[in-house]
């Protein structure tokens, strides 16, 4: 996948978590909870989510690189360089 | 003995949703038209079957957001509870969220979330990696009075109390001993049921031989007809607004009734049959607590389901309790709505309150041949019957491993 595309994954996991989820004004280097209506239930529904679709299990210890959309995209480029 | 108005519990709010209704006003309408709000339900492993299904509006009160990461009967208690208190004009300027109890019944909570998260690790393997971590607050037992206080912002207690088809019935009464206490000055309670969403639930009525079946489903609820087969299961929902009387004047509320007396007791004998006499008890010392006498009763509604067994033994029951009472009528609710199991008592409470403005007793519908073990005076069938007044509700609601309840609910009369 490329990096547009896996920014693009964790958008729509997380419109299907809050359909009001608005991503105009969202800074891609800034925490999505602090810009999103986001908790920490709904962080471990993205992490549900990635596990569902791509078979990741991400280490509890390597949550804090999903904190914001580039974040997630350095953490995830590699390990779904192939998905 | 006069009670004080501090002790006098009276109904100021009404919010609910039942099968085809979403108010009061609209379930009244139903139930005096004799309009059935029964459906058909294509559900998991079960096929299709009849089935009463609640249609409201979802998002009114919060967003789908929420409502996707509780459960169904978070939505259903959230959406009653705003209702009510919008019905009983409460805005928390009269009343302090600290010292407002929710208490709703239930038959069972969880079984639908577990059956759904089974179902979705059944697609991976069973592997409970994917087992979701929203199961745990979904499935306590206080989860939907929970969502309730989280919406509303509630601080004092809220717990929900198990009592099978009886709970709509514990919780009225559990609400309205915390305010004799004064534990809380205002409670919400009710009753709440997402059932529908179980194959378990189904498949165990159905493998009880008591699960109802009939081509058309408004046909299908039929309690006291020779042709009953069973329990039409159904979600649903009801909460009151409880108040004491002397709060209630205090800030103009409109009153729906009072609650006069109520009582609970147990069959002690079987796991699922119930048991007449233990039920004309019930009903006896609700009535000695109300200080009434069975001719004082204008109208009892029949916890009545359906079942071969179950419709005979209350039947029993009502026609020892109320024997020579010619003003006493009686009716059933479900044969309209179907079973709305913890929410049964409260809906069919609900449904017969308006008759105290209205005179008018609601009819049991779909008795096309009575059943004669199911006869009893003053039922009415078919029709709903006018009366120039209405005194008094005595409402029945009865729940397996032989738990009985039963409140009398009577017409407003300021001292």
């Amino acid at each position: 996948m490329t990096r547009e595309e896996i920014k693009d994954v964790i958008l729509e996991i997380i419109e299907d978590i809050d359909e009001d989820a608005e991503f105009d004004n969202l800074d891609a280097d800034a925490p999505l909870r602090d810009q999103l209506d986001l908790d920490s239930m709904d962080f471990l529904d993205i992490v549900m989510e990635l596990r569902k679709r791509y078979q990741l299990q991400i280490p509890e210890d390597e949550y804090p690189e999903l904190a914001s959309l580039t974040s997630c995209v350095n953490y995830l480029e590699p390990k779904l360089k192939d998905a | 003995m006069q009670q004080s108005d501090s002790q006098r519990i009276v109904i100021t709010g009404v919010g609910l949703t039942a099968p085809g209704a979403s108010s009061l006003d609209q379930f009244r309408a139903n139930l005096l038209a004799g309009k059935s709000g029964i459906t058909t339900l294509d559900l998991r492993y079960m096929g299709v079957h009849p089935a009463g299904i609640c249609t409201f509006d979802e998002t009114k009160y919060r967003k789908k957001k929420e409502n996707k990461r509780g459960s169904r009967a978070g939505c259903i208690s959230v959406y009653c509870a705003n209702e009510a208190l919008g019905d009983a004009g409460i805005t928390f300027d009269e009343y302090d969220r600290s010292a407002t109890g929710v208490y709703l019944g239930l038959t069972e909570h969880g079984t639908v979330e577990t059956e759904n998260e089974v179902y979705n690790i059944s697609k991976f393997d069973y592997n409970v990696d994917y087992w979701t971590h929203h199961h745990n607050p979904r499935t306590v037992l206080n989860n939907p009075a929970g969502e309730i206080t989280m919406n509303l912002g509630i601080t004092g207690p809220h717990y929900t109390i198990g009592a099978a088809c009886a709970a709509g019935n514990a919780a009225l009464i559990q609400g309205a001993q915390m305010l004799r206490l004064g534990e809380v000055d205002l409670a919400l309670c009710g009753g709440i049921s997402e059932c529908t969403g179980s194959f378990g639930i189904f498949a165990s009525f159905k493998s009880q031989g008591a699960l109802a079946e009939h081509p058309d489903p408004i046909r299908a609820s039929r309690p006291f007809d020779m042709e009953r087969n069973g329990i039409v299961i159904s979600e649903g929902g009801c909460v009151f607004t409880l108040e004491r009387l002397d709060n209630a004047l205090k800030r103009g509320a409109k009153i729906y009734g009072e609650l006069a007396g109520y009582a609970i007791n147990s069959d002690a004998r079987d796991f699922v049959l119930p048991y007449g006499p233990r039920q004309q008890q019930c009903m006896e010392m609700a009535l000695k607590r109300a200080g009434m006498d069975a001719s004082d009763i204008t109208i009892v509604n029949t916890h009545a389901t359906g079942t071969r067994q179950g419709d005979v033994e209350e039947c029993s029951a009502i026609r020892k309790t109320f024997a020579g009472c010619t003003s006493t009528y009686i009716n059933n609710t479900k044969s309209s709505i179907g079973h709305a199991m913890g929410a049964a008592g409260v809906l069919e409470l609900a449904g017969n309150l308006p008759s105290f403005t209205d005179n008018y007793v609601h009819p049991t519908i779909n008795i096309d041949q009575l059943d004669p073990d199911c006869a009893m005076q003053g039922l009415v069938s078919g029709e709903p019957h006018k009366l120039s007044r209405v005194d008094a509700v005595l409402n029945n609601s009865f729940g397996m491993l032989g738990i009985n309840s039963v409140v009398v609910v009577k017409s407003f009369v300021a001292s």
